[in-house]
């Protein structure tokens, strides 16, 4: 069983008794995205981190809501549920709170987490429960054909917005970080290395874990990411490395330096010279110093982003906290006894019948 | 004190009908709960209508405050809390004028004059002190000072003006429990609990609930005291309990005999919000309650709690099971356990959140997209919620479904004696998990198939997470049968919408009961959920009047009871007395192709026996007359109900 201690988000998950490969967690069924789809690549990562958590596969649960991204569960050979729109994150609550010998993940996207649903992703952060999201953002809707969704630029032209968007996009490492959220990352879904060191440092954080993904939709979004992976991403992609300063660009002459304004912003390293770069601590209680790595996120059009671990911060998880109250009630009944039941039924105040009067007897 | 002499009359009453009224801070739903409380242990059958405006702080004086309870007890078995009271506890003005046209003629007003001040007269609009001109002539008035003798009974407790005032009610509960010789020990012992942590208050309340009961007995207010003896009822132990406070228990008790977690995922909304306290208190039971963000995430959080094995619940009413439907049809897809308590109120929208109705039938049977049947079960009384939450859990749990508990806040609210059963007389519930593979995939090897099922029943293989072996995939995309890959064959999905179908329809539920004695009877009155008690009260009357009627009740919607048709199909006209437009009256013709006439009533509150005698005498007598004319009666009509409702507020 976990404890209210452990900042281990696997603790109380069995251990497999003999160590798991990629392909036991690859299910029987065709996997049915569009050629040159990032779900791919995505998927591929995932099914590569988890042998590494040595966590049984009967263990892993992945819950979807609806969208092109939550056909995932069903590529995954493990327990899953491909639930409604928006609700994913509904169902992992109940299953956390009820199984904590269960590794919870929801796999959803830009429109089911941040549209239908974005009410529940705000609560299931705040409250902190134990469950790692894999958000696919495509700043599209894929699976509907190509309508603008929460994180389209302003201006992109699709079949709902045929003069361009007037939506203002949502930033969701923002969003997350506003809504009290303890671990906050972003990847890419071309970063192979980035995306599988990030996912796995998310499932092993106690407590909800968000990871943004940039994701490629060929069909309807292609190249919405390009900036970030082309050749000269070198002077677009701000990694997040804890203990390191955050430069960027060829030769790093470019850092992240405190604003005047209470913000962050890139400089030339030669300008302000190397002390003046920030050095990243993602376990900083404040989440006021992540926020604003966040704001450094463009809003149109992403010619610059920063990638990695945002914050890393212990608190306790709701459903440990529940878990820990039940304990505490519970001491000295016996789950699964009548007597305990029995005795609520009564009541305090009952009266004996013995037909046809009634006579008053008082409960003990 | 009955060792004393006493210098009033006293009098043996069958049954009394009290109504407690005041302004909504007034403790008069405490009073009225007080006062059934100590009726029930005193023996007597007792049935509670609380009403209570859903405003927290109502503009104090003004009709809309008004807060009642009204408790009927009786040396015999009643049904029902009774359409009309015998006795009127006014606390204010606004009371008395909202209240007094539920009184009987000759009733008895008991008012506190205190309150009956020009200013507050005048905001209701009233010219005159009813308590002093002759309005009141046709009852029974004792106008006293409530406020002036419960303020004189405390004020050596030192109390603030606030706290003063407060102690009012448990004056006047003193006084009618001497009126009707209750013991108040009761309450005594009950305050004593509730104030442990503020002595000053506690003896206080205490000080005014025996300085009531004592100016009962000295101050020669009454010349008549009355005395309801304890109703004869079968042998046993017996507790009061209310619809919500039994739903509660019966779904513990239900996860009790499933050797199930239940874990409960609900948004507060009245008048269900009381499960959600009254099971947020049982961690000690092991239960696991969830407040969530809104009512989907409610009823989200308790499927996915059902998924890892738990039997999860949801509680809500009308607006909050609305937004649940789709839910609902997502463990209708994926063949999981599931129990949605809607505490109907009076709808649509927001409607008025108070007060009861049954408008949600229809939406519980055919409120979602696609062909997604859901058993529906009611339950007809306070006590019945318990057995009915039960009967629930074993449906959900042995067939893997969804099911939909309908109350309504009449029965949530209500309450009445209950005979507390032994849990070993429970039958236990199957989960019956499935622990490894089932069958074999296409290349012969073996595999878990989530959608094999009990040949029997139809229910599919129930495996959890942290099973070995049988991992899968759920999900709201159409399965193939059996194997449960996602499939879009049209075949496949015709014979899965059947299964669905065939599944919910086999489930074997009780016949239904036919009381029809002599069975001479022409007409058939059939209800379902809390309209059992005012129709089972006009039933008694009528027959009290020689009249033959027989009557059915329904507890059981989806499936309906086997027998049904053939019971329908007895009688000349069958009458389906409702709160609603006539819902289960739709469900009954469709079904059965039956001339059943609705009648139906949608004020707020549960039908009223006079009218519902009334009417259906009406029905009988039209037979009557069409059998000596050898005809038939009324052919065309097929819904009959009063067109207009009467004014019940009497002028002053």
């Amino acid at each position: 069983m976990s404890t209210l201690t452990s900042s281990d988000g696997l603790a109380g998950v069995p251990t497999a008794p003999e160590p798991l490969k990629r392909k036991d967690f690859i299910s029987d069924q065709e996997v049915r995205w569009c050629p040159g789809c990032g779900d791919y690549s995505i998927l591929a990562a995932f099914q590569q981190i988890l042998p590494s958590l040595g966590i049984r596969r009967e263990n892993t649960v992945v819950v979807s809501g609806i969208g092109c991204s939550s056909r995932l569960p069903y590529y995954m050979n493990t327990y899953g549920i491909h639930s409604i729109h928006g609700r994913a994150l509904t169902l992992a609550t109940g299953l956390a709170m009820t199984r904590p010998d269960l590794a919870v993940f929801v796999v959803t996207g830009d429109g089911d987490a941040l549209s239908i649903g974005a009410n529940h992703l705000v609560h299931a952060l705040r409250r902190n429960m134990n469950i790692t999201v894999l958000l696919f953002n495509n700043r599209i809707y894929g699976l509907t054909k190509g309508q603008y969704s929460p994180t389209s630029e302003v201006g992109q032209v699709t079949k709902s917005s045929p003069m361009g968007s007037v939506d203002q996009p949502l930033n969701p490492v923002s969003l997350a970080l506003g809504a009290e959220a303890t671990f906050v990352a972003r990847a890419l879904d071309s970063d192979k290395a980035g995306l599988e060191a990030t996912l796995s440092a998310a499932a092993k954080h106690r407590g909800a874990s968000l990871v943004e993904i940039y994701q490629n939709c060929s069909v309807f979004n292609d190249a919405a990411f390009e900036e970030l992976k082309g050749p000269g991403s070198a002077e677009s992609l701000i990694r997040l490395e804890e203990g390191k300063p955050i430069v960027f660009g060829t030769d790093n002459h470019l850092g992240v330096v405190s604003d005047p304004g209470g913000g962050v912003r890139v400089a030339e390293v030669s300008e302000v010279g190397s002390d003046a770069v920030l050095v990243h601590d993602p376990h900083t209680a404040d989440p006021s110093r992540a926020f604003a790595l966040s704001r450094l996120t463009d809003q149109g059009v992403i010619r610059r982003a920063p990638v990695g671990i945002f914050r890393d911060v212990e608190r306790p998880s709701y459903d440990d906290q529940v878990r820990a109250q039940v304990n505490l009630a519970e001491q000295g009944q016996g789950r699964g006894d009548d007597a305990p039941l029995e005795k609520l039924l009564l009541g305090p105040d009952t009266w004996q019948v013995v037909y046809p009067r009634a006579t008053r007897r008082p409960t003990v | 004190m009955s060792d004393r002499p006493q210098q009033t009359q006293r009098r043996r009453l069958e049954k009394v009908v009290i109504r407690f009224a005041g302004d909504s801070g007034d403790g008069m739903q405490l009073t009225g709960d007080r006062f059934s409380s100590e009726s029930a242990s005193f023996g007597n059958d007792i049935a509670t209508l609380p009403s209570f405006p859903a405003e927290i702080r109502a503009p104090q004086g003004t009709i809309a405050g008004v807060s009642s309870f009204q408790v009927h007890f009786a040396g015999r078995d009643i049904v029902t809390p009774g359409d009309r009271a015998d006795v009127l506890v006014a606390m204010n003005p606004a009371a008395l004028l909202a209240n007094l046209g539920d009184l009987v003629a000759g009733g008895l007003i008991i008012a506190d004059e205190h309150e009956f001040t020009p200013r507050a007269l005048k905001k209701l609009g009233l010219n005159s002190n009813p308590l002093e001109d002759d309005s009141l002539g046709e009852y029974q008035l004792v106008s006293l000072d409530i406020t002036k003798l419960s303020a004189g009974a405390v004020g050596s407790f030192g109390l603030g003006r606030k706290d003063t005032g407060r102690t009012r009610n448990m004056f006047a509960l003193g006084l009618v429990s001497w009126l009707y010789g209750r013991p108040i020990d009761e309450t005594v012992n009950w305050l004593g609990t509730k104030f442990a942590a503020k002595p000053t208050i506690r003896d206080a309340n205490i000080a005014a609930v025996k300085a009531g009961e004592h100016y009962g007995e000295t101050a020669e207010l009454f010349t008549v005291r009355y005395e309801v003896p304890a109703a004869p009822m079968p042998a046993g132990r017996y507790r009061r309990i209310t619809g919500n406070m039994a739903t509660a228990y019966g779904l513990m008790t239900g996860a009790h005999r499933a050797g199930l977690t239940l874990f409960v995922g609900s948004y507060p909304i009245t008048p269900a919000s009381d499960l959600l306290h009254e099971l947020s208190r049982r961690k000690s039971h092991g239960v696991i309650t969830f407040q969530a963000e809104d009512e989907i995430a409610g009823v989200g959080a308790a499927l996915g709690a059902s998924f890892g094995g738990s039997l999860g619940v949801t509680t809500t009413s009308g607006p909050g099971f609305s937004l649940k439907q789709e839910m609902i049809n997502l463990a209708v897809m994926t063949e999981l356990p599931l129990v949605v308590v809607d505490v109907q109120r009076s709808g649509p929208s927001t409607g008025m959140p108070t007060k009861t109705e049954q408008g949600e039938l229809l939406q519980a049977m055919w409120g979602r997209n696609g062909e997604s049947p859901v058993p529906v079960l009611a339950p007809s009384s306070p006590s019945d919620c318990f057995e009915m939450a039960i009967e629930a859990c074993r449906i959900a749990v042995e067939y893997r479904t969804p099911v939909v508990l309908l109350t309504d806040a009449f029965l949530a609210n209500g309450a009445e004696p209950w005979k507390i059963p032994e849990l070993s007389t429970i039958p236990p519930i199957e989960p019956r998990l499935v622990s490894g593979p089932n069958g074999v995939d296409g290349k012969g090897s073996a595999s878990y198939l989530p959608y094999r099922r009990d040949p029997v029943t139809l229910a599919r293989d129930w495996a959890i997470p942290g099973t070995a072996g049988t991992e899968h995939r759920l999900g709201g995309l159409e399965k193939s049968v059996e194997a449960g890959s996602v499939s879009y064959d049209p075949d496949n999905h015709e014979k899965m919408v059947q299964l669905r179908a065939d599944r919910i329809a086999g489930i074997p539920v009780p016949e239904v009961q036919v009381d029809d004695p002599g069975e001479q009877a022409e007409v058939l009155v059939i209800g379902w959920g809390s309209t059992w008690g005012p129709i089972t009260a006009a039933v008694r009357r009528l027959r009290q009047r020689g009249r033959a009627i027989a009557q059915a009740h329904v507890r059981n919607l989806n499936p309906l009871p086997a027998n049904l048709g053939d019971v329908l199909h007895r009688y000349r006209r069958v009458v389906v007395p409702e709160v609603n437009l006539g819902q289960f009256c739709l469900v009954l013709r469709a079904h059965y192709l039956v001339d059943a006439r609705s009648y139906h009533h949608v004020r707020g509150l549960p039908l009223a026996m006079d009218e519902l005698t009334e009417h259906l005498e009406g029905v009988i007598d039209e037979l009557d007359q069409a059998n000596s004319r050898g005809g038939e009666p009324n052919p065309l009509g097929a819904v009959q109900t009063s067109s207009t409702i009467p004014n019940r507020r009497k002028q002053l």
